[in-house]
């Protein structure tokens, strides 16, 4: 069997290049894809914890995570589309009329 | 077999009641035509309004529902009526500020209702999964809401980029939550007490897990190095969305910190005490310095909220220290209640001074407001001298009760900066009564029932309490939790 250690190592990769991702890259739907990666790190460390402590309530997190992930697509595709729209353009250094 | 018990319905029935509201009047929506959206803000108003009645009954609580997921005690229904009462605030100064702009939608009120949804959900939350899933609920409706006014870039810039930066903190509060159920085997808040008490076997993951619990819900009350969001959101959003963001996500956010730092996690108070000190300092001088800069009203009290966010955060570092929990919270609901009282009527202020397309929004559209407009010139002094903390107002009192928490903790250095910040804040507050008294100009003012009644009630509110606050951090500090 592969050790926790392994899996754990594999999540905080995960994590870290979804959080990179999140401040490098300047294109929202990539952005969006970085934060999901960031959630599914998360989701696979639960798995995880789940297995080795022979639970089931860390898999039922997961199903949560899932479910409210993809409310968040809904919701964020809705909007980039409409950025879109008006601006044709999902750069977000490109979107940026509100300045101090 | 899981037993199901009937209990636990009655227990949840204020939630139960505005979640099943808003999906009716969804419904109803569809067949109010638009001109007549005036019939939505009334049964909006009647829903908040039953679910407050039914909050207030739970007074003296003391139980669990659904197998420990949630918490129905004191600070429950403390949290429950103040959100409450703050929605309708919400409600009140939003109609004719929703017309006005064209933007008299059904779909507001409803999104709303959701968002108050989380918010109390995030009060009684227990477990971690119910935190982070009240944080969805509160945050997603917010999204949309700041994203209302589309086709209107700002308002659809604000709403992507509240959506990218919410869900980036939602993504660290996963992670952290992963870790600390890695540490402990729970996610329930006084379980993972329990196992951090008893020692655990990885020590680091409990610390990083709770450090990156903080960052998520430092992103949703707007603190620093977190508040990026902040004035962009705030300035993008429609004014009267941003009044509702500024006090219910603040609420909910600093609701949720209580719960899970105070019941989950004081066997690791003595190494989160120097990082919340850290963010808090950080919070107060980033808030209030930046804000000595800005020209546009929403900015202002944008970084203006920053650091009140700064303030509370102060109350929260001294957590873990003997005996000094219950003041803590006290303190941090004081406060809640004070910003929120003086924040909804400036918002109401700038929300009558507002035109169509951003205008009005200038500090310099403020000048001569106190020869025109005396009455809401000096109610618009009053919230900027409870902003400051002069007295006698209730902002005095709120940060007196704060300083006094960190001062027992031991963190004089701290209570300095939160001083000297203090100091830098009355600038740019000070400015804004100069600009209205000592300036000339002709202020363009709408005034409407709803709008002055707010104004008004929230001036006299800020004033008159202050000589009842007391009784009232009294009342804060009897808002306990259940497990204690």
């Amino acid at each position: 069997m592969v050790p926790v250690s392994y899996y754990v190592a594999l999540s905080a990769i995960l994590f870290t290049i979804g959080a990179l991702g999140v401040l490098i890259r300047r294109n929202a739907i990539i952005i969006f894809m970085s934060i999901e990666l960031m959630l599914n790190a998360g989701n696979l460390l639960f798995v995880t914890f789940a297995r080795s402590f022979e639970q089931l309530s860390g898999q039922v997190f997961v199903f949560f995570v899932i479910a409210v992930a993809a409310a968040e697509v809904a919701v964020g595709l809705a909007l980039i589309v409409a950025v879109f729209k008006s601006k044709q353009s999902i750069d977000i250094d490109e979107v940026s009329n509100l300045r101090g | 077999m899981i037993e199901f018990n009937p209990l636990d319905l009655l227990n949840t029935l204020p939630i139960l009641v505005l979640v099943s509201w808003a999906c009716a009047l969804l419904m109803v929506n569809v067949f109010v035509p638009r001109q007549g959206k005036g019939l939505m803000v009334l049964l909006t108003a009647l829903g908040l309004a039953v679910t407050l009645i039914l909050s207030i009954f739970q007074a003296g609580t003391q139980t669990e529902a659904f197998k420990g997921m949630l918490a129905i005690d004191d600070f429950t229904v403390y949290m429950n009526v103040f959100i409450l009462a703050s929605s309708l605030v919400a409600l009140a100064i939003s109609h004719d500020y929703m017309q006005r702009m064209g933007l008299a939608r059904g779909e507001y009120y409803v999104l709303m209702l959701f968002s108050v949804a989380g918010m109390m959900l995030m009060a009684s939350a227990a477990d971690l999964i119910v935190v982070f899933l009240a944080l969805e609920l509160l945050s997603i409706p917010l999204y949309v809401l700041s994203a209302f006014a589309r086709p209107q870039v700002e308002s659809e810039e604000a709403g992507l980029k509240y959506f990218l930066l919410g869900a980036f903190a939602s993504g660290f509060l996963v992670y952290g939550i992963a870790l600390v159920y890695g540490a402990t085997g729970q996610t329930n808040l006084i379980q993972i007490f329990a196992a951090a008490e008893a020692g655990v076997e990885t020590p680091a993951f409990l610390l990083v897990g709770a450090g990156l619990i903080l960052v998520g819900l430092g992103f949703k009350v707007a603190a620093a190095p977190f508040h990026m969001w902040t004035p962009d959101v705030y300035q993008g959003a429609p004014t009267t969305v941003t009044a509702f963001m500024a006090v219910g996500a603040k609420a909910g956010g600093f609701a949720a910190l209580l719960r899970v730092f105070i019941a989950a996690f004081p066997a690791i108070s003595v190494d989160l005490a120097p990082v919340l000190a850290a963010v808090a300092a950080a919070t107060l001088v980033i808030g209030n310095v930046v804000a000595v800069a800005q020209s546009n009203i929403k900015r202002l009290f944008a970084y203006s909220s920053i650091s009140h966010a700064g303030f509370i955060l102060m109350a929260f570092v001294a957590f873990g220290q003997d005996g000094l929990f219950e003041d803590t919270i006290a303190s941090v609901l004081f406060y809640l209640v004070t910003f929120a009282i003086a924040s909804f009527g400036s918002w109401a202020i700038v929300i009558m001074l507002e035109r169509k397309e951003g205008r009005g929004l200038d500090l310099q559209d403020y000048a001569g407001l106190g020869r025109k407009y005396p009455a809401l010139a000096l109610a618009m002094a009053v919230f900027m001298f409870s902003f400051t903390g002069v007295p006698p107002t209730l902002g005095f009192a709120a940060k007196l009760f704060v300083f006094r928490v960190v001062i027992e903790g031991g963190y004089y250095w701290l209570a300095i900066v939160g001083v000297v910040t203090s100091v830098v804040s009355a600038y740019y507050y000070l400015r804004l009564i100069i600009i209205m008294y000592m300036q000339d100009g002709d202020p363009q003012v709408r005034g409407e029932t709803w709008l002055n009644l707010a104004t008004a009630a929230t001036a006299v509110a800020t004033v008159l309490l202050f000589f009842f606050s007391t009784p009232l951090f009294e009342w804060a500090a009897e808002a306990g939790f259940l497990w204690f």
